[in-house]
């Protein structure tokens, strides 16, 4: 196959991608909505793995009484399994897409050149994470979510930061590029894992704050204390990785290509305010009067300056940053 | 204790303190130590810390980019005094940055020293005794045994010794103590100590280091003492002493542009030929730099940063005389290399000779943009120059730009329509000046690069300190301390064992633990009842 035939493949293999995810996230949404109509009944004791993913507040479906409602959380489980199944088979699709995009390129490459295929990868990273978490924590609660934000992003992506395949510039031509956009890639996307824990702690903490108890979604997710704890894990597990590629493999990469570690460029900087951030997050856990609520606030602002640095950088300061991706100046060169 | 118990009952003092009418001076000073070394300071400080960096990444700073600094001062005649009392153009020295990061730093020691000493006294404990009421704790089991209580508190130890707890038995009371994750505290408390370690390498290399840059044309050379420089950064304790005698010629310089598609025009790979000595005297040693490779000669870099044109240019004066003669330096203004430059000929008679104006590697020319570069590379290069008269400023002492002309002395040449009279030449050709006042020559070009020299010795110390401080953090975060206690009673001839425990950190899966010790303990299939 040629270099443009990859190319080609891996457009198409996107687009299946993003349908397959499109059907996943229907299926959610539809298993949810079935939820809508089935009470309740009392926590069932969580037994030791669901106390680890923390699905103390979910029915068994089998202890739900009365046939209609037998039938009902049969018909939820049966379009939990085609959601779940439809996203493996969308994670395939996204894994060729993202494989024949770094095959597409003459010479051969990462597919790690610009923001596109960033993205592209970092939501794969999301899909696989979740994938991988799914039984262990229970995280049927998270699909709708999951399948939802990435089609959002690869729908961003697609539409507006699509870049044709081309080689890579010198700058980026090193394997420390390859080890720190791994380790940047592997963060962002346990951190943006953990944040959709963190916001859904804090939108299950209102409406329990309004009295609300009912039947429906949030009624289902785990209860805050485990969300909370789901948050923290991920987080938590995307903390050293973050300090590793912004701190360790970032500089290092730097020091061959610019010759300085550290240059304060407002990619760095922002690299470096997001660890700032997300080490408040690790403190607030275990400051009094900031446990909980505060601290999933504080996750989300990391989370954001972790995106916006990611996004909003190459919009807003372009030609400013060495590592502007986006901006097709020279910015290597006249330096 | 805990360390946010720890931390609770010393806010709790504090706020005690603080109702206290009148304090001492030493009271006070001390009640200023424990709010300093909070936890919550530290919170707010982070915070503070992570607020202070971003208006770095909105405002240039001089440090990183001096240029671009210059200019948006000159744009924003207003703001940039207010925002220079404010520091904000160099925002990673200002004093209320520095203040920040000191003060947090100030709060580190005061938080890491007390708590290694709490940390070393606890390395040494035992595990405390069973609660009198196992019951209580959240993870609790029950089973019975046909061993009797002696045997069961052996095989209570001797399984969680096998899973690496610290053990105690104490058989009066009949139950077992055990203990395990003391190194997560070691490792939270060797993160914390690491990132002074990286603020001790940024010092030294703030302090013994230098950065200096320099233009060399292909052909030329460089040795690396301070009058040779373009441009030096020393730290504050550097001396001259300190660099290193090498020196190297640029033999060649190779690049190749993307030729097509949305990025056509961007360099694909570029490299410079470098002959080098590492000393006077010693032998000849080749090697090629380019953007992820440098030279290192003694714990000192040579970074190819970038690259440009030198157009070889003659001046003949009106005597026919040769005034100036070789290659130019000139600044690429965009990504097409289209470049400025100025020539300075003081010797031609009758009068001194400046030229000043742009080159194109591929020059194009529309009615609607004027002449312009097409492409990066040199497929069609061409010089476009005013020519200015008079006297050049260059006798006067004062240090001038080579990369600019004193205009002050100066006059520029007009054509007839009293436009300014342009001298445009394509490689190779020579264009006679009017008013007798000579000619000029484009004879060819050569390629330059511009290097950065730097040595930062704290680097390894600093880099030392991250991954230090990484692999703290991993210990920290993933290692799990517990308590568990087993408890063994007779009761109506016949053996219960209780199991509970307690996590010292949060995010653990203790259920999952206890049930897997609870597991171990009970072979004989015994029901297990339980509370979690
Ligand atoms: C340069 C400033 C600091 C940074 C970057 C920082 C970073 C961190 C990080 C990333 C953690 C989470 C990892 C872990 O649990 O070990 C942590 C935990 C902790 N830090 Fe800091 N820290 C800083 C300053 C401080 C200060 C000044 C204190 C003292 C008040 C402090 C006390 C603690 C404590 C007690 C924990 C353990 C929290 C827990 O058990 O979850 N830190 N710090």
């Amino acid at each position: 196959m040629s270099h443009d035939h990859f190319e080609l493949l891996s457009n198409q293999a996107l687009a299946a991608c993003a349908v397959t995810y499109f059907l996943a996230l229907l299926a959610h949404l539809y298993q949810w909505a079935i939820a809508r109509s089935l009470p309740i009944t009392a926590s069932v004791p969580a037994t030791a793995t669901a106390t680890a993913g923390g699905t103390d507040t979910i029915v068994r479906t089998d202890q739900a009484p009365g046939e209609q409602l037998d039938e009902k959380s049969d018909r939820m489980a049966m379009f939990s399994r085609i959601g779940v199944t439809l996203t493996v088979l969308g994670a395939c699709f996204h894994f060729v897409a993202v494989v024949s995009r770094g095959l597409a390129a003459d010479p051969v490459r990462v597919p790690w050149g610009n923001m596109y295929e960033f993205t592209m990868t970092g939501t794969l990273v999301v899909v696989v994470a979740y994938l991988a978490l799914y039984r262990r924590y229970s995280l049927d609660w998270l699909s709708p979510v999951v399948t939802g934000f990435v089609i959002i992003t690869l729908m961003v992506d697609v539409l507006f930061l699509y870049t044709p395949v081309v080689p890579l510039r010198d700058a980026l031509q090193s394997y420390w590029l390859i080890i720190h956009v791994v380790a940047a890639i592997l963060a962002t996307g346990m951190f943006t894992i953990g944040g959709m824990s963190s916001a859904l702690y804090l939108i299950k903490e209102r409406w329990l704050a309004k009295g609300k108890t009912s039947t429906g979604y949030l009624a289902r997710l785990p209860d805050l204390a485990a969300l909370d704890r789901m948050a923290y894990r991920t987080q938590a597990f995307a903390f050293p990785v973050w300090t590793f590629a912004a701190l360790i493999a970032g500089p290092i990469w730097a020091q061959h290509a610019w010759g300085r570690y550290w240059g304060w460029d407002p990619k760095e900087i922002w690299a470096f305010i997001t660890w700032v951030v997300y080490a408040a997050y690790l403190h607030s856990r275990a400051t009094a009067g900031w446990k909980g609520r505060n601290a999933a606030v504080i996750a989300l602002i990391g989370l954001a300056t972790l995106w916006f640095n990611f996004i909003g950088i190459n919009f807003f300061f372009g030609s400013g940053s060495m590592h502007s991706y986006a901006a097709p100046v020279l910015t290597v060169l006249l330096h | 204790m805990g360390l946010d118990k720890l931390d609770e009952h010393k806010d709790s003092l504090d706020r005690r303190r603080e109702t206290a009418f009148a304090l001492t001076p030493r009271e006070l000073l001390r009640w200023m130590w424990r709010q300093l070394t909070s936890m919550r300071t530290a919170l707010i400080l982070l915070f503070m810390l992570a607020l202070g960096a971003v208006p770095g990444s909105v405002v240039p700073q001089e440090a990183v980019d001096a240029v671009r600094t210059a200019n948006w001062q000159q744009a924003h005649p207003h703001l940039a005094p207010i925002y220079g009392k404010l520091g904000l153009f160099s925002v990673y020295n200002s004093v209320w940055f520095s203040a920040i990061y000191i003060l947090l730093m100030i709060s580190l020691v005061g938080c890491i020293l007390p708590r290694t000493k709490v940390y070393w006294q606890g390395l040494r404990a035992k595990p405390p005794q069973a609660p009198k009421n196992l019951s209580r704790l959240r993870q609790h089991r029950e089973f019975e045994t046909d061993d009797d209580a002696q045997a069961a508190l052996t095989k209570a130890h001797d399984v969680l010794r096998s899973k690496r707890y610290r053990v105690v038995v104490s058989t009066d009371d009949g139950s077992v103590a055990a203990e395990r994750g003391y190194l997560r505290e070691f490792g939270n408390l060797l993160f914390h100590s690491s990132v002074l370690l990286v603020l001790a390498g940024f010092a030294i290399g703030g302090l013994f280091g230098y950065k200096g840059g320099v233009i060399v044309v292909t052909g030329g050379g460089f040795s690396n003492t301070l009058s040779q420089y373009d441009d030096f950064q020393p730290g504050g304790l550097f001396s001259p002493a300190n660099l290193a005698p090498f020196d190297f010629t640029v033999d060649n310089f190779d690049v190749t542009f993307i030729q097509s598609g949305r990025e056509a025009g961007m360099a694909h790979e570029f490299s410079a030929g470098l002959s080098y000595h590492t000393e006077p005297g010693t032998p000849t040693k080749k090697t090629r730099i380019s953007v992820n490779h440098p030279l290192t000669v003694d714990n000192t870099k040579v970074y190819l940063l970038s690259h440009g044109y030198a157009p070889h240019i003659t001046i003949r004066d009106g005597k026919g005389q040769i005034a100036y003669a070789g290659p130019v330096i000139f600044l690429p203004e965009d990504a097409t290399f289209r470049s400025t430059g100025v020539v300075k000929a003081p010797d031609a008679s009758p009068t001194q000779i400046g030229l000043e104006g742009e080159f194109f590697p591929t020059y194009a020319f529309t009615a609607a943009s004027g002449p312009f570069s097409a492409f990066p590379d040199d497929k069609n290069p061409a010089i476009s120059m005013t020519v200015w008269t008079g006297n050049l400023g260059l006798d006067t002492g004062a240090p001038q730009s080579v990369y600019s002309l004193d205009k002050s002395g100066l006059k520029e040449l007009k054509a007839s329509g009293g436009r300014p009279y342009l001298v445009n030449l394509s490689m190779g050709h020579t264009q006679k000046l009017p008013n007798g006042l000579g000619s000029v020559t484009f004879d060819g070009i050569s390629r330059y690069v511009k290097l950065q020299v730097s040595r930062s010795p704290g680097d390894l110390l600093a880099l030392a300190g991250v991954s230090l401080a990484l692999l703290g953090l991993i210990g920290s975060l993933y290692i799990r301390p517990r308590r568990v206690w087993v408890r063994v009673r007779r009761e109506g001839g016949r053996t219960l064992v209780e199991v509970a425990g307690l996590d010292r950190s949060s995010g653990g899966n203790l259920a999952g633990e206890i049930d897997v010790l609870t597991q171990a303990l009970t072979n004989d299939r015994h029901p297990v009842t339980g509370t979690q």
